[in-house]
């Protein structure tokens, strides 16, 4: 479970994250939606301790994130960024394992571990001796789900993880996620700014504008049940237009 | 860190040790002073008291009297009007017992003054001199239409031209600066009428030109003596009164400047002359190319490792603590901005002179590009890459190792490429303080102003700066992983 109480981070004069309070459930998938600069990415960079609050209190299941705790959390989080964040210089292998050298694996057992991920991801095995240049972005997406997913976290932050993708293999990986997410019953916190993807991914969804949770609730509730009128809005903004869903 | 001061401390206390037994004779690097220091160097292997040790070239005046005082030299050739302007600073001192007196608190002393003086005089072509009836400089007063070329330190120095033409009054406006290699021609040509000469250059026994008589005494006395240290003289007697025996008034101006037209003007080596002059045996001894250049990469290896163990730490430390590391790299380009053969002569009275100074100099002129580099590639790493480590809980020599030193690994290389070639550079100017390597021959041959001995020193070192230069990008394909290389 994650919870944020009362969390307010500045940046100079702006407030990114004003008294925001949230709670994920374990076991439970949340999408926080809104526009660059919502203070969205903020939220898991508090989370990961990466960034410490003005005021408030965050726990990831039940343990404080604090400077003295951090390396306890961070051992329950798996992370996974935009283009996946690979080392240039390292092999796919040997990016994904790296977590696994820094608990101090067993080569065996790191590698049983991996074989394991990449079947799972769905990542073909001749490609974890490439090098992240020599990848597509889905594939080094894909590498770095295995590597978030290494030390087998309970919790699972993704920012923007589909972001820099193409169309295709975009859906094609947004298919796999939910899938994903569905069977490893994780804790999981997803951010995006694409409608759409919340509205496969998200049980709940956490519509954030300037630091602030302007509504939270499932799809269905922010379309029908909009807070303010930004909401229906910033919902429709991304719709596709009526005239085209109808040749689809 | 300290193991290597350690290191270098042991080096430099054994290379004294070794020293003490033998005796040292330095010289100054231009032609004259080498012919005279070879002269002693073969009178004091003839008595055969103790080994000789030559520490011809130590640049000028500073940096071979610190050698003297400081213990790393015995004896070298000097000037009288040298002694009291430049080492005493009392430009009133003239007589010798004086000198002796004021130079004793030192731990130094002097020989007898061997004959020659190299003072400034001027100089005209001989057919002039008739015509115009010159003899002296007070006949130019008659003439103040002829046209002079002076050398740059003739034109500025009080007792240079400024004080001579108060002096004696003199009338010649048109006058102008250059470089002295070149007056001679100058004047021979034609172009000019008077030049400043000294009086034992070589030239002055080939060209056909007539040195004006100092009438009215204005150049300082500038006669040649040996400076030698009070306890050389006293536990070397032997020695030190064979060279005053042999050599006190034996080598008057005419000779010297012979002999310096011998080497500048007929190519023979300082050997060669000094050899002649002696009635010795005439030996074939000259550089050869193979041991400059062993000893060259010596010079480069060493600072270059030295440099890379030390920068590479001092990077890392300046990239982890912003304020340390601006101070840090302050200090570094500090370091940077004194001039190398300043930086060789302060490592004088810490080091002495020869190879272990050298190498600590050129030691510390190789950090900059090191450091910086290391410090650039280290803080430039895309801050997600970091940020993700951080994440992973990678820390310690996994993250240095693994991720940090790699992904700054081809600025690092930058660096060291940098601090590489420039040290070869560099490490030519080791020679000045006795360091040896392809210097030696740039150093003699500035001194003799022979281009020839010169290139021979100076292409040598631009083709290993090029050979370390390749050899480096050789090297890239080792250090830095294959997908970051260009």
């Amino acid at each position: 479970m994650i919870a944020l109480r009362d969390v307010t981070k500045q940046f100079g004069a702006r407030a990114r994250v004003d008294h925001v309070s949230l709670t994920v459930e374990r076991g439970t998938t949340r999408v926080l939606l809104g526009e660059t600069g919502s203070g969205k990415s903020t939220i898991l960079r508090l989370i990961l301790g990466l960034l410490t609050p003005d005021s408030g209190a965050i726990t990831v299941d039940d343990v404080p994130v604090t400077a003295t705790s951090r390396r306890d959390v961070l051992q329950r989080i798996g992370y996974v960024v935009q283009e996946g964040a690979l080392y240039p210089h390292l092999t796919a292998a040997r990016n994904a394992t790296l977590p696994a050298r820094a608990e101090g694996w067993e080569a065996v057992r790191t590698g049983a571990r991996l074989v394991e991920l990449a079947l799972l991801v769905g990542l073909d095995q001749e490609l974890l001796d490439r090098y992240p240049a020599e990848l597509s972005g889905g594939q080094r997406q894909r590498v770095g789900l295995i590597r978030a997913l290494m030390l087998d976290p309970p919790v699972l932050l993704f920012d923007e993880p589909l972001g820099a993708l193409d169309p295709i293999s975009r859906s094609e990986l947004q298919g796999e996620l939910g899938r994903l997410f569905r069977e490893l019953h994780k804790t999981v916190v997803l951010v995006t700014h694409d409608v759409r993807e919340a509205f496969l991914f998200g049980t709940t969804i956490t519509l954030l504008r300037d630091g602030r949770i302007v509504q939270e609730g499932t799809f269905a509730d922010l379309a029908q049940r909009p807070a303010e009128p930004f909401v229906a809005e910033f919902l429709r903004a991304q719709a596709p237009p009526a005239a085209m869903t109808a040749y689809l | 860190m300290r193991r290597l001061t350690l290191a270098l401390i042991i080096l430099a206390t054994a290379t004294h040790a070794s020293a003490a037994t033998a005796i040292r004779v330095g010289s100054k690097s231009f032609t004259e002073n080498y012919i005279v220091a070879e002269i002693v160097a073969r009178i004091a292997e003839e008595v055969g008291e103790a080994p000789v040790q030559r520490r011809a070239g130590l640049g000028g005046t500073g940096i071979v009297a610190t050698a003297l005082e400081s213990g790393e030299i015995d004896v070298y050739p000097e000037y009288t009007g040298t002694i009291s302007r430049a080492i005493l600073k009392d430009p009133s001192l003239t007589a010798l017992p004086a000198l002796r007196a004021k130079l004793a608190p030192h731990g130094l002393t002097m020989s007898a003054p061997l004959g020659f003086a190299n003072t400034y005089a001027l100089a005209v072509r001989r057919s002039m001199a008739t015509r115009l009836q010159l003899k002296s400089i007070s006949d130019l007063r008659r003439h103040p239409e002829l046209t002079a070329a002076f050398d740059p330190g003739f034109l500025d120095r009080d007792d240079g031209w400024p004080g001579l033409r108060r002096h004696y009054g003199l009338g010649i406006t048109n006058f102008r600066g250059m470089e002295h290699a070149l007056t001679y021609r100058a004047l021979a040509g034609g172009h000019v009428d008077v030049i400043d000469v000294f009086s034992t250059d070589g030239q002055l026994t080939r060209a056909d030109i007539v040195v004006l008589e100092d009438d009215r005494r204005f150049f300082p006395e500038y006669a040649a003596v040996l400076l030698a240290h009070t306890a050389f003289t006293q536990e070397r007697p032997r020695t030190w009164a064979a060279l005053q025996q042999r050599l006190e008034g034996r080598i008057d101006t005419t000779t010297m400047a012979r002999l310096n037209a011998e080497v500048e003007l007929d190519g023979r080596t300082f050997a060669q002359v000094a050899a002649t002059f002696l009635g010795q045996r005439e030996v074939q001894r000259r550089h050869e190319l193979l041991p400059l250049t062993l000893e060259h990469l010596m010079l480069v290896g060493v600072s270059l490792a030295v440099a890379i163990v030390v920068g590479v730490p001092l990077g890392l430390l300046a990239a982890r603590h912003a304020l340390l590391g601006q101070a840090e790299l302050l200090g570094v380009g500090l370091l940077q901005t004194i001039p190398a053969l300043a930086l060789l002569a302060f490592m004088i009275p810490l080091f002495g002179i020869g190879k272990v100074p050298a190498l600590v100099a050129l030691s510390l002129y190789a950090l900059l590009p090191i450091v910086r580099n290391t410090h650039a590639g280290l803080t430039s790493i895309d801050a997600r890459l970091l940020e993700m480590a951080s994440v992973m809980r990678l820390g310690g020599r996994l993250r240095l190792f693994t991720i940090e030193l790699p992904l700054a690994s081809v600025t690092i290389m930058a660096g060291i490429k940098t601090a590489a070639v420039l040290t070869v550079g560099t490490a030519t100017l080791a020679a000045f303080i006795g360091g040896g390597g392809y210097g030696t021959l740039i150093v003699t041959g500035l001194a003799l102003n022979d281009v020839r001995t010169i290139l021979a020193g100076a292409i040598p070192a631009a083709l290993m700066a090029l050979a370390i230069h390749f050899l480096f990008e050789g090297l890239d394909r080792l250090v830095v992983p294959r997908p970051l290389r260009h």
